[in-house]
């Protein structure tokens, strides 16, 4: 590999890396305030990609303008989600952990079916966007601009996330049910809202996500499950919990798959993330930034 | 208190309880054998056989994921191992597929003391998401692997129908018999297993693995036990599913959706029981065949809505499983 194709490979991979990023925190940051799978984010990514194509079909206007619209409706989303299903499955006595997994996992089969059923299987894209199919080029490197303005939108989240969790008085009561459920009840932190809340930030992540990538990449009902999955790997691998670890592991992700990508044939190219995956947990149970 | 306090009590002869079970069994599958000659619809023969089929796949996940508390996400792979070495072996080399059935068995079996070694280290949900990847891994490996067919797949001769090759081309009611004696076998196993030691070592490990631990189980060796008796199994039901289609490609038996379609009929009838994977494949399968079939066919969407609908609805209501509503008092599961 030359040194040229090489830099394009690291380019590829960092951009896509940050989106998976993107897609991932809202997942890690779930599972770290209530130690709950959401077996459904996939769904959730796909449910955004539709709600931004519906909104460019019915205003035309730039996809990027709607991406405001497309977050508050996924924050809504996920907060009908946490109030209509996982509020339910927590109050299992017995198997929870499988409630957790079958509730959300049914729900995820479900807004599968009803993208099917009421917007066909059809694959569809957005067209009309100012960034569509355009590319820079940096050095011999070409970059398209939507995913340039895919990862610059992860780093603006991840810099958001960063200061709603250290700064607001929301970000400090999220931080402590976190580390202690009980003991914020004893201080008057509505732990139910809290939650609510936080399914609300966590779908909104994964909606901004959604709205970027539909920009870009085709929209169709199983869209979620690919996306899904190395969302879960992501996640694992950067440690259940951890949003320094979702960014970390996403970028990791987005390179090696560029890398595997380069070197075996495109139908393979997933195959290099879990293997790295793997090779992680095996020696690290916990993650990389796991707590162990 | 050592281990031996998680032992099947000493009794002379069976308990009465389980010669009811036992019974019943004999009852239930002897209805089950004569059920085709009476109906003699060949679409609803259909259902049944795969009824039957994933009762006996989901009763070996029930082994792992119900009895010892894995929650395997991942089971497609051995099904998949199970479908693939008997259709190499008797496409390629003529073997007949009992002997393929063996081999899928052992070979599953073997993989899963194989991934057991790393993958029991790992708890809770990064468990269940290293089962889904290995799955993928396999899934892709096969889709690349030419010498198995790659993405074409195995297309089975047409040969006369016979027992020895497992080839029924005119009638329905020898695969309904060969489906109902899988999940005979595996329900029989599940019962023995369920009132030996294993099975109460395993109900330990799955309850409270540190006070299992500390009365002196091995936790490391009973997940691995589970494991290779839940993949032989499961791979013997892909060697029937690929005999029953005579003709499999990766994705037609080891999708994930296989990994869940094993799991669900356990969850929804009740985990960890004796007839739970039963009931729920009999509520489960030909519900989603017959919205399927009757609701404008696969990739309309309303059969995945009624579905998952289902799944969520039945998990958050019940979540010990449809099996619940009928038992009158609750198991006494450990003695103390």
């Amino acid at each position: 590999m030359t040194a040229q194709a090489l830099a394009q490979v690291l380019a590829s991979g960092l951009l896509m890396g940050l989106i998976y990023a993107l897609i991932a925190v809202g997942l890690s940051l779930i599972f770290g305030l209530m130690d709950v799978v959401n077996f459904a984010h996939g769904e959730f990514l796909m449910t955004a990609m539709y709600v931004a194509f519906g909104l460019v079909f019915l205003t035309s206007l730039d996809p990027v303008l709607l991406m405001p619209i497309v977050v508050a409706v996924l924050f809504g989303v996920g907060a009908v989600v946490y109030l209509g299903v996982v509020r339910f499955a927590m109050r299992a006595k017995a198997n929870q952990g499988m409630v957790q997994i079958f509730a959300t996992f049914g729900l995820a089969t479900l807004l599968q079916g009803a993208a099917q059923y009421f917007l066909t299987p059809d694959y569809r894209s957005i067209g009309n966007s100012w960034l569509g199919g355009k590319t820079l080029e940096l050095g011999g490197v070409f970059l398209p601009l939507p995913q340039i303005f895919g990862g610059l939108v992860s780093i603006a989240a991840f810099g958001g996330l960063y200061l709603l969790m250290s700064r607001t008085d929301f970000g400090k009561a999220l931080e402590a049910t976190r580390e202690d459920q009980g003991a914020v009840a004893l201080v008057g932190i509505d732990r139910n809202r809290v939650f609510t809340l936080g399914w609300g930030l966590g779908a909104a992540l994964v909606g901004l996500a959604g709205a970027v990538l539909a920009i870009f990449y085709y929209i169709h009902p199983q869209v979620g499950a690919t996306f899904g999955l190395i969302a879960y790997v992501t996640v694992a691998l950067g440690g259940f919990g951890s949003v320094f670890g979702a960014l970390v592991a996403g970028i990791i992700v987005g390179f090696v798959e560029a890398l595997t990508a380069a070197i075996l044939p495109p139908a393979m190219k997933s195959l290099g993330i879990y293997m790295l995956y793997l090779g992680v947990v095996f020696v690290r149970p916990s993650g990389l930034f796991g707590k162990l | 208190m050592t281990a031996d306090a998680l032992s099947p009590p000493r009794t002379a002869g069976m308990l009465p309880q389980r010669r009811k079970q036992l019974l019943t069994a004999a009852f239930v599958f002897a209805a089950v054998a004569a059920s085709p000659f009476i109906v003699r619809d060949v679409y609803l023969q259909n259902v049944l056989i795969l009824t039957l089929l994933y009762a006996a796949v989901s009763q070996s996940w029930n082994i792992l994921g119900g009895y010892c508390g894995q929650i395997s996400l991942g089971h497609a792979l051995y099904f998949g191992i199970g479908a693939y070495a008997t259709s190499v072996l008797f496409v390629s080399y003529g073997i007949v597929p009992w002997g393929g059935m063996l081999v899928g068995g052992v070979l599953s079996a073997a993989v899963a003391l194989l991934l057991g070694y790393p993958c029991f280290r790992l708890k809770g949900h990064y468990f269940s998401i290293a089962t889904i990847v290995i799955a993928e891994i396999g899934l892709l490996l096969i889709h690349n692997w030419d010498f198995v067919g790659g993405a074409l797949g195995i297309q089975w001769p047409f040969g006369s129908d016979s027992w020895w090759t497992l080839q029924f081309a005119r009638d329905k009611v020898p695969y309904v018999h060969l489906a109902l004696g899988l999940l005979a076998v595996t329900w029989f196993v599940t019962f023995l297993i369920e009132g030996s030691r294993w099975g109460y070592w395993w109900r330990a490990v799955k309850d409270n693995p540190e006070a299992a631990e500390s009365l002196g189980v091995e936790i490391f060796h009973s997940k691995m036990a589970a494991a290779a008796v839940s993949a032989f199994f499961t791979a013997v039901g892909g060697s029937f599913y690929a005999s029953f289609l005579a003709y499999i490609d990766p994705e037609s038996v080891m999708s994930f959706r296989f990994s869940l379609l094993f799991a669900l009929p356990a969850v929804l009838g009740g985990i960890g029981t004796l007839w739970g994977p039963f009931v729920g494949a009999a509520i489960l399968i030909p519900l989603t065949e017959i919205t399927r079939s009757y609701l404008g066919g696969s990739g309309s969407g309303i059969d995945l809505i009624i579905y998952g609908g289902l799944i969520m609805v039945v998990s958050l209501a019940k979540p010990e499983g449809i099996l619940s509503l009928f038992q009158r008092k609750p198991k006494r599961e450990v003695r103390s």
